[in-house]
């Protein structure tokens, strides 16, 4: 290994997070079998993703963008923007599924996937 | 106003969608209204924009004034026109068919215009981000209209859908990333330029990362096998003007933006550079033909065989941009669009087949051709157009793919293709023939079981829709009738569009 990508290895911990988190919410929302932690797997995973845009903005020594007389250098607002919209999306699709758990439960009684299986295809 | 009208037809159905909510605090019958006249100007508006299109070539607006790369710009071409014209056309259609139909609720009609808005924002925007923004406006839509119907399945459907769709759109988002950090630009033509140049070329890990990502992402959205589990529960859950909608434009649009991707983001160059892009691609699309075909064969209710034969159909039209050779990508248009119009339609037929008999298995269908003449008429003419039999739309589409396939030297994907109008015969001819020449399974007086072979235990048992009753009105027949004329009539048309892309592909295609 060269000591480049040794030096990665060893700086770019952020983007550990990241695939620890799209790692952990892909888990959950394949193998957890409550319905509402589905929606939270689903919510740590884009979650991974916001982190790893906001990442991608960060430059060493960069100031918030905002021009002033000798500012620069400037960390990207671009992601950042992005990703405001990023979490209003996230946010409604968060509300829709929780809206749909509530009318689900009160139809089948159940949070749980597979005895919610079992009622769906009887 | 002209220099406008791409940001119109965008910002018009989501202003109109706001009107039946607001006029919720007087009447709960406004929707259908509202959206019928939204939907009618949205029409005039991109019968306009496509003449513009026709008469002057690509349209391009800068949103708020900021100029392209750095602002989101929306390009409309002789593809993006003849996706919005159909757009327009498939939800008027839907709307005749809803008024009778229903729901009826002014809540229903707005999200059905929320759905319009996200499928023309798809088509018309030249910005990754902003096409990611458009997916999830037409998800959210989409998942809160197949929860729209009275039974509680639908919420089970649509919550599976949700999480599915979510999964592929937030893969699509992290491609986007990827591709951001490779050229720190988002705009389609811009990136287009820069990915070429990007450290390393097509070749980088960046690059393929992003290029899987996106179209990873995509093709859940287009629901390619083995990737399509949330399609057929969505589609047999939903109500009928819903099914009708989603199995015509959705899946349709989103194979658009796949479209888009290949030739206006990564070209057909990095596809060239890249062949394992290229293979992994046309395998896929190959295995959900096969695949799609074989499942649908093994289903035994109508909806869910309609909805694995859009598994194999996208597979087919999947496969012809992945060609991308001229004729190819002129065929998987005309099979794009006119798949649109055909699956539409027969969600549609068996929606009043199921309401004037109770029919909703293929056991069931059988002789129901003499108490639904002319549903059944047209549910017959649109499945053998799917089949590709001349001179329907289908064929022309297919034939295109498959010539294109042979110019390409792709033989196990000419195979493949000619297997796959076999493989649709088989499942659309049985259905046709019970339709005409078996004993009826259902009697006439007690038109509500149906065998209960269905997988689907909450509709066969139930016979007709609680939603809107079990009547069938004229206008719901008409748009079925139609559906099966154009489904012939389109291949008229098919010069004509041959002629618009002749504008649009040859830069796209590099020739």
């Amino acid at each position: 290994m060269t000591p480049l990508q040794l030096d990665l290895l060893t700086t770019h911990y952020n983007y550990y997070a990241v695939v620890l988190l799209l790692g952990i919410g892909l888990y959950m929302l394949v193998e957890s079998a409550n319905l509402v932690k589905k929606v939270i797997g689903m919510n740590v995973f884009q979650t991974g993703i916001f982190l790893f845009f906001i990442t991608l903005a960060y430059r060493t020594g960069g100031n918030p963008p905002v021009i002033t007389d000798g500012g620069g250098p400037y960390v990207s607002p671009l992601p950042h923007v992005l990703i405001l919209t990023a979490i209003v999306v996230g946010v409604s699709l968060t509300a829709v599924a929780l809206a749909l758990i509530v009318r689900i439960y009160s139809e089948y009684g159940t949070l749980d996937e597979e005895t919610l299986e079992q009622l769906y295809y009887d | 106003m002209i220099e406008h009208l791409p940001v119109l037809l965008v910002v018009l159905p989501i202003v109109g969608g706001t009107v039946p909510l607001v006029a919720s605090l007087f009447t709960d019958r406004a929707g259908w209204l509202v959206a019928t006249v939204t939907v009618l100007v949205h029409a005039a508006l991109a019968g306009l924009l496509g003449w513009t299109v026709w008469t002057e070539g690509s349209v391009s607006y800068a949103v708020g004034g900021f100029a392209a790369p750095y602002g989101i710009e929306l390009v409309v071409d002789g593809l993006s026109a003849s996706v919005v014209v159909l757009i327009s056309a498939v939800a008027l259609g839907v709307l005749a068919y809803a008024r009778h139909a229903g729901p009826h609720s002014n809540a229903f009609y707005s999200q059905f215009l929320l759905l319009v808005t996200g499928l023309t924002g798809m088509t018309v925007t030249g910005d990754v981000f902003n096409l990611y923004v458009f997916l999830e406006i037409t998800g959210l839509a989409a998942y809160g209209l197949v929860a729209s119907g009275r039974e509680a399945s639908s919420a089970v459907a649509a919550l599976k859908y949700l999480i599915i769709g979510t999964v592929g759109a937030s893969l699509y988002l992290l491609g986007v990333g990827y591709a951001l950090a490779a050229t720190g630009t988002l705009n389609m033509a811009d990136l287009a330029d820069k990915l070429a140049t990007a450290t390393g070329g097509y070749d980088s890990t960046l690059v393929l990362t992003a290029f899987g990502l996106m179209v990873g992402g995509l093709t859940v959205k287009v629901a390619l096998f083995p990737l399509h589990t949330w399609q057929p529960d969505a589609y047999a859950n939903a109500p009928d003007s819903v099914s009708a909608f989603i199995s015509a434009l959705v899946s349709t649009v989103s194979a658009y933006a796949l479209a888009r991707l290949l030739f206006s983001v990564f070209t057909v160059d990095f596809l060239e550079a890249v062949p394992g892009a290229r293979w992994a691609l046309l395998a896929l699309a190959s295995v959900s033909i096969v695949a799609g075909s074989a499942l649908a064969v093994s289903q035994t209710n109508v909806q869910r065989m309609l909805a694995y034969s859009s598994v194999s159909q996208f597979g087919l039209v999947i496969a012809g941009f992945t060609i991308a050779t001229p004729i190819a990508v002129v065929g998987a248009t005309v099979h794009l669009l006119g798949h649109a119009v055909m699956k539409g339609g027969l969600f549609a037929a068996s929606g009043i087949i199921e309401r004037e008999t109770g029919a909703t298995t293929i056991g069931g269908y059988a002789g129901m051709a003499a108490r639904t003449p002319v549903a059944a008429g047209a549910f017959a003419v649109l499945a053998l157009a799917m089949v590709g039999v001349p001179p329907a739309v289908g064929f022309l589409g297919k034939w295109y793919i498959v010539v294109g396939a042979v110019e390409a030297g792709l033989w196990p994907v000419v195979a493949v293709l000619l297997a796959s109008t076999l493989l649709t015969l088989a499942y659309f001819a049985r259905l046709v023939e019970r339709l005409y020449f078996a004993e009826p399974t259902i009697r006439e007086d007690a038109a509500v079981a149906d065998g209960g072979e269905g997988t689907d235990g909450s509709r066969s048992s139930s016979g007709y829709r609680p939603d809107g009753g079990a009547s069938v009105s004229t206008g719901m027949i008409a748009v079925v009738v139609l559906a099966a004329v154009l489904a012939v009539a389109l291949t008229a048309a098919v010069p004509a569009l041959e002629q618009l892309l002749e504008q649009t592909l040859p830069p796209l295609l590099n020739q």
